[in-house]
């Protein structure tokens, strides 16, 4: 296990912070421009995911297990949110014959 | 923390309940079983309670208190839900389970002492509601809301998760006082990244809490989810937001208040004037109910910023008069709504004459949330304002006032409607249970606002 975590090291903590900052970004802009509601689901995943590579990184940099076990909380809760997430896509598919959210527009002020 | 196993334990066996058909045990075990839990909960109240399974949980009785407030509204909500659910599908143990899953999301999320927990929680509650918001599969607007809800609870997840990380990419700790020592040793030089994970946290409770500008679901997702859900999703997940809110910023983040304080105050500011001055445009009793929501978040938000020793105990008591204010609110919408078959503010023209009892605890709740002396909403409001006071901070206190004197306007927009509209309508059915939970709700609306003490002192 050493030398993975050594591996881990070989690159410095500054690189995994910009880089989960940057796939974090790229989730965000997706949640925010696109119109399909998978593509929407899809850029959630990617910004949780950027949140696990960047745990690794801390908890291999600190010595300390915590971290990895709080990866593994975030994946068995976004695996739960898959499953209703697409249970309601599914639904609304059903009903619309669309996953796009711009049909979503029934309740407005 | 048998309340929390308790809670967990329950649903599953409502579900097994509903497979063998017992749909008539359903609501008697739901409600004896959550007074169990409440029982298990009171019994553990004491003053020098200890963080529990290595350091994740702590059920002192900060939490105690906020999970007595969550179980007896759900207690309250539920008994409005008889007959309701059945309406929307005949597997209704599903819907019994669901609610009981968050509400032991929400006992978590008042109890954490770790950031694991608080994930954890918040997740568990979340992906519960998700499902009770679109309850009505072949109805467009739960579709709708449940989807908005999904999206925008998945979306801040993410925002909380990055914020949790840095805090821990800065402090090595997921614990709260872990977090606090880290910041307590370190008084100059805090890294730059632990700020930045303030910063994210506050934006990802701020969602959740549906606190402007992250508040642009609330109204939609609350018009679209069925009425008894969105009254659930109003008052325990709001109370438990706010609980939870506090508890991170009181026990890891208070000694550098000077940073996020003024954050803090900006979002308050805003999000009292968005939900005080869009509520006076609705002509929905539901929208409107989901705009008062958010500005009620905007006080709710007072002890947060003022932070100091009373702030636990002053959430505590605004959180129990607006919850039960706003049961009271949507148990009268969910009976007029029958009747009338629309949320508008003038289905209850002349609603008075008919159902002078009706009328009348809607008038309590109407006055308890537009904060009027002698409602639990008016006691409740004093002690925000008065924690704020205590720390200078005026311009906000003025600001809270006007925004109360904006937000009668809409409320008695109401109880004008009841009293001195007429309209031609018959009377409308009030069951027991609705007698009841609407009856005791009222009275003790009053009952906290003539008696402040029965509740101002416990934490």
């Amino acid at each position: 296990m050493n030398s993975v975590a050594n591996t881990i090291q070989a690159v410095p903590l500054n690189h995994y912070i910009l880089l989960s900052a940057i796939i974090f970004s790229i989730g965000v802009m997706g949640v925010l421009l696109r119109r399909n509601a998978i593509v929407i689901f899809m850029s959630v995943e990617l910004m949780l995911n950027s949140v696990n590579l960047l745990l690794t990184a801390f908890s291999v940099y600190r010595g300390d297990a915590a971290g990895q076990v709080f990866v593994f909380f975030i994946m068995a809760l976004a695996a739960a949110e898959v499953a209703v997430g697409l249970a309601i896509i599914v639904m609304i598919y059903r009903n619309t014959n669309s996953i796009d959210i711009n049909v979503l527009n029934r309740l407005k002020w | 923390m048998n309340t929390l196993i308790i809670i967990s334990v329950l649903p599953i066996v409502l579900l097994y309940l509903g497979l063998y058909k017992a749909q008539k045990a359903l609501l008697p075990v739901t409600i004896i079983g959550m007074l169990i839990a409440l029982g298990a909960a009171v019994m553990q109240w004491s003053d020098n309670a200890q963080p529990i399974y290595h350091g994740m949980m702590l059920f002192n009785n900060f939490s105690i208190a906020f999970s007595v407030v969550s179980i007896v509204s759900t207690i309250l909500i539920l008994m409005l839900s008889k007959g309701y659910f059945e309406k929307i599908s005949s597997h209704i143990a599903e819907y019994y389970a669901i609610i009981l899953f968050s509400l032991a999301g929400i006992v978590v999320m008042v109890s954490y002492h770790n950031l694991t927990m608080l994930f954890v929680g918040i997740e568990i509650m979340s992906v519960s509601l998700y499902i009770l918001a679109g309850i009505r599969k072949n109805d467009f607007a739960s579709n709708e809301s449940a989807l908005k809800y999904f999206l925008m609870g998945a979306f801040s997840t993410g925002f909380l998760l990055f914020g949790i990380t840095l805090i821990y990419g800065a402090s090595g700790s997921f614990d709260l006082d872990g977090i606090r020592d880290y910041v307590l040793a370190h008084p100059r030089n805090i890294d730059p990244i632990f700020y930045t994970g303030v910063l994210l946290i506050i934006v990802g409770l701020c969602f959740k809490v549906g606190a402007a500008p992250f508040h642009f679901w609330t109204p939609d997702v609350y018009e679209g989810a069925p009425s008894l859900i969105t009254a659930y999703m109003s008052t325990v997940v709001k109370a438990a937001g706010f609980a939870a809110f506090l508890r991170l910023f009181s026990a890891s983040f208070g000694s550098i208040a000077t940073f996020w304080s003024p954050v803090l105050m900006v979002i308050t500011i805003i999000t009292l004037f968005i939900g005080n001055i869009t509520a006076l445009y609705q002509q929905s009793f539901k929208r409107m109910l989901a705009f008062s929501s958010i500005s009620h978040a905007g006080y709710l938000m007072f002890a947060i910023v003022a932070l100091g020793a009373a702030s636990a105990n002053s959430v505590f008591v605004y959180a129990t008069a607006y919850s039960i204010a706003s049961i009271i609110a949507f148990g009268a919408l969910v009976l007029v709504r029958q009747q009338t078959g629309s949320d508008n503010v003038e289905g209850f023209n002349g609603l008075a004459r008919k159902n002078p009892f009706l009328a009348f605890v809607l008038t309590v709740s109407m006055l308890s949330l537009a904060g009027i002396p002698l409602t639990a909403g008016f006691v409740g409001k004093f002690y925000m304002f008065s924690g704020a006071l205590l720390q200078y901070k005026y311009i906000m206190v003025i600001v809270a006032v006007v925004n109360a004197i904006i937000s009668i306007f809409y409320y008695f927009r109401v109880i004008i409607a009841m009293y001195f509209r007429s309209a031609d309508r018959s009377e409308v059915v009030v069951p027991a249970y609705y007698k009841f939970v609407l009856g005791f709700s009222a009275l003790v609306t009053i009952a906290i606002g003539v008696y402040p003490a029965l509740i101002s002192s416990l934490i």
